[in-house]
């Protein structure tokens, strides 16, 4: 596999400017996963990438090669889209076999079933590969092109979306999956989503982007842990981190405007008064809805709290995270 | 408003039969939903409620009248299916006053009642914009207008924030939840997705082909579940099974696995065979001495807390830990679990053992 570099890329539609002068380095056997809202230039980047678009300025080079004047095929890379896409005349495993049995591969046959049967297996299909690719219901559409791209061992791995039209239990399998054929084939892989709990747990990189900039890039844990700005901070997290007036507890540093909150960063029975509005019991976790000086703060408390609507609980920051006035981390 | 009584409600289509015995109670004025994966019987169940579906049998009694054969037009009931779907032509305000106006309701009195509604969900500001060049958001809240403004009895919900992406979806579920608050009005929403049933639900009803699984509190159904259906659909992850073969009588305080003693809420059902322990990820802790042993084969990152992933001599198992825990790929280390919340299953029938963990929860049936 290769490492994939933008530099100064930037793309314009018209007068959108999709990207805008995004620089990104996607080391050899990184599974880097783009992060930001629909509009923020995810699907873009992927597609300069591929060669699906071409950037209006700045440079594509996968493996150390300038790739901007190449055609996709000549890229040597394997693409999922959100939608998937299959020949409907072929059965599944003519699908998954197709990759491979292009003239430039000149793939063996019993290398071909080989890998078709091991994809298939991995992505829970095997029952169906003799069907026909219309016969599948939506979600196994979506893994035969996953696993499309799978079969082969191109230079990169592009995936836009490939997980959010699946149901939430195969989702979550697949996430293992995905992540765990990155760690055995030590492949490349740059993958678009908005669905932060992919990003966390797939991503050895997350790039946070904003209307086309690139604004924070590192793992998961730094940027969860040490975001840049609001924008960063608001990206991961459930729930979603407090943002506050910087003043709210006490004083804050020159410059600060907004504190941010993590539900780690609040100390219960410690501090200030704060009333209790709403008790959420979801399982895994009871968060806490709080009222504290006319704002609404939202913490997590022990599972089986005895705290209900009404009561008063103290709460105090700790290593809050500050802003300025820009929405950028001071502190 | 309205108490809605399921009681021992099947239907059948031709040779197939959707539902198979439904029996549950929603009380007046609670946010109730209907759970499971597609097929398992939760629309059929919610169009019976609204009368477009009639049952082969049953009762479904609204306010103590019984309803099960009247079709939905005496039902008095708002149904909201998609929530974009708006008359395209017409403005807000005309959206909103549809049914009153179709009702024959007088012009000043509906004029009255639609600023009412849009107060009520922020949209007075917007009441005479068209709905095109609306936000996904605020035509959702005209959808839902629509569905208020006729003061019904009960709303019927299928899964109407379906279609929407993750971020937008829980800020919706948040603003329904708080819409309810301040109405009060009974509430029966189908989903498939266990956390917006958590999140959003006062009670819970879970079904699989076609049959009730359980109904209750929604704490209740994450810690006590009554069957590995339940015990698998909600969490995520999911709670862990590990199969062994044993013999378990009235009594019994713990179970062994391999050479592990493993301490369980006492028992008040007996067992042999193949069975199964039930653990949540997040009553797993690491613990060096103990007897029961695993090797990290995966680590999740999730923020406050990561998932990682043990082999066992009893198959996988998945442990929730704080992220400040540092955790190597392949270590070896014990395992314990707490042992007031765990549950036996029979692996056969995949029910839950009664214990005085469970007791409370599943005791009457």
């Amino acid at each position: 596999m290769a490492d994939v570099a933008l530099s100064n890329v930037s793309k314009s539609f018209g007068d959108h400017r999709a990207l805008n002068d995004v620089s990104l380095t996607v080391p050899d056997g990184a599974f880097v996963v783009l992060l930001g809202p629909t509009g923020a230039g995810k699907t873009t980047t992927l597609r300069v990438v591929s060669g699906l678009e071409t950037a209006d300025s700045g440079e594509v080079a996968i493996g150390g090669q300038a790739v901007n004047a190449l055609t996709p095929a000549e890229r040597d890379v394997a693409m999922v889209f959100q939608q998937y896409s299959l020949y409907p005349h072929l059965s599944v495993r003519e699908n998954l076999a197709f990759p491979l049995k292009s003239p430039r591969l000149k793939t063996p046959p019993d290398e071909i079933a080989r890998k078709v049967g091991q994809v298939a297996e991995m992505l829970q299909i095997a029952h169906k590969l003799d069907n026909r690719a219309t016969m599948l219901s939506g979600g196994e559409m979506q893994r035969v092109s996953i696993g499309r791209a799978l079969v082969r061992t191109p230079q990169v791995y592009l995936m836009d979306e490939p997980l959010s039209s699946l149901d939430a239990k195969l989702r979550a399998d697949l996430r293992v999956e995905l992540k765990s054929i990155q760690a055995e084939t030590n492949g490349t892989f740059l993958y678009v989503t908005h669905d932060q709990i992919e990003a966390m747990t797939m991503a050895t990189h997350i790039g946070v982007l904003d209307q086309g900039r690139m604004v924070q890039f590192g793992t998961p844990r730094e940027v969860y842990e040490d975001p840049v700005s609001i924008y960063a901070a608001s990206r991961l997290g459930q729930p979603r981190i407090n943002i506050l007036p910087a003043d709210l507890f006490g004083r804050a540093p020159d410059r600060a405007t907004s504190i941010g909150l993590r539900p780690e960063q609040i100390v219960q029975g410690e501090g200030d008064d704060s009333l209790v509005t709403r008790v959420e019991h979801l399982g895994d976790q009871t968060r806490l809805h709080l009222s504290f000086k006319e704002r609404d703060i939202i913490t997590i408390t022990d599972v089986h709290t005895a705290l209900s609507a009404g009561d008063i609980v103290k709460i105090r920051p700790q290593k809050p995270f500050y802003f300025d006035a820009d929405g950028n981390r001071i502190t | 408003m309205a108490q809605i009584v399921i009681r021992n409600v099947r239907k059948e289509f031709g040779a197939f039969t959707a539902v198979q015995s439904s029996t549950f109670t929603v009380e007046d004025g609670e946010f109730f939903m209907l759970l499971g994966p597609s097929g398992c019987g939760k629309t059929t169940t919610l169009r019976m409620i609204a009368g477009l579906e009639l049952p082969t049998s049953g009762e479904i009694f609204i306010d103590g009248e019984e309803v099960g054969q009247k079709p939905a037009s005496e039902r008095d009931i708002a149904f909201v299916f998609q929530m974009f779907a708006l008359y395209p032509h017409m403005n807000v305000r005309q959206n909103i006053s549809y049914p009153l106006v179709s009702q024959g309701m007088p012009r000043a009195d509906v004029r009255r009642k639609v600023e009412e509604v849009a107060g009520t969900l922020g949209i007075g500001g917007i009441l005479d914009k068209p709905v095109g060049g609306l936000s996904g958001g605020d035509r959702q809240r005209v959808a839902l207008g629509r569905a208020i403004v006729r003061n019904p009895k009960c709303f019927l919900m299928d899964e109407p924030l379906g279609a929407l992406d993750a971020e937008f979806r829980e800020h919706m579920a948040e603003e329904l939840r708080a819409l309810h608050d301040r109405m009060g009005a009974t509430t029966i929403y189908v989903t498939h997705d266990q956390l917006e049933a958590m999140q959003m639900g006062d009670k819970i009803v879970v079904m699989n082909h076609g049959v009730v699984e359980q109904f209750g509190l929604p704490q209740d159904i994450y810690d006590w579940p009554a069957t590995m259906f339940v015990a698998s659909f909600i969490g995520s992850p999911p709670m862990n099974f590990l199969p062994f073969e044993g013999m378990v009588g009235k009594g019994v305080d713990h179970v062994t696995l391999g050479d592990a003693r493993i301490d369980i809420p006492v028992l008040h059902d007996a067992a042999h065979g193949e069975l199964v322990l039930g653990v949540r990820p997040e009553h797993v802790h690491l613990s060096d001495a103990a007897n029961f042993r695993g090797r990290v084969v995966a680590t999740e990152y999730l923020g406050t807390t990561q998932i990682v992933t043990f082999d066992t001599a009893n198959g996988t198992l998945k442990a929730r830990i704080p992220s400040g825990e540092r955790i190597s790929v392949s270590a070896q280390t014990g395992l314990t679990f707490d042992a007031r919340t765990l549950t036996i299953f029979e692996a056969g029938k995949g029910r839950a053992l009664l214990s005085e963990g469970n007791e409370g929860v599943l005791g009457h049936g």
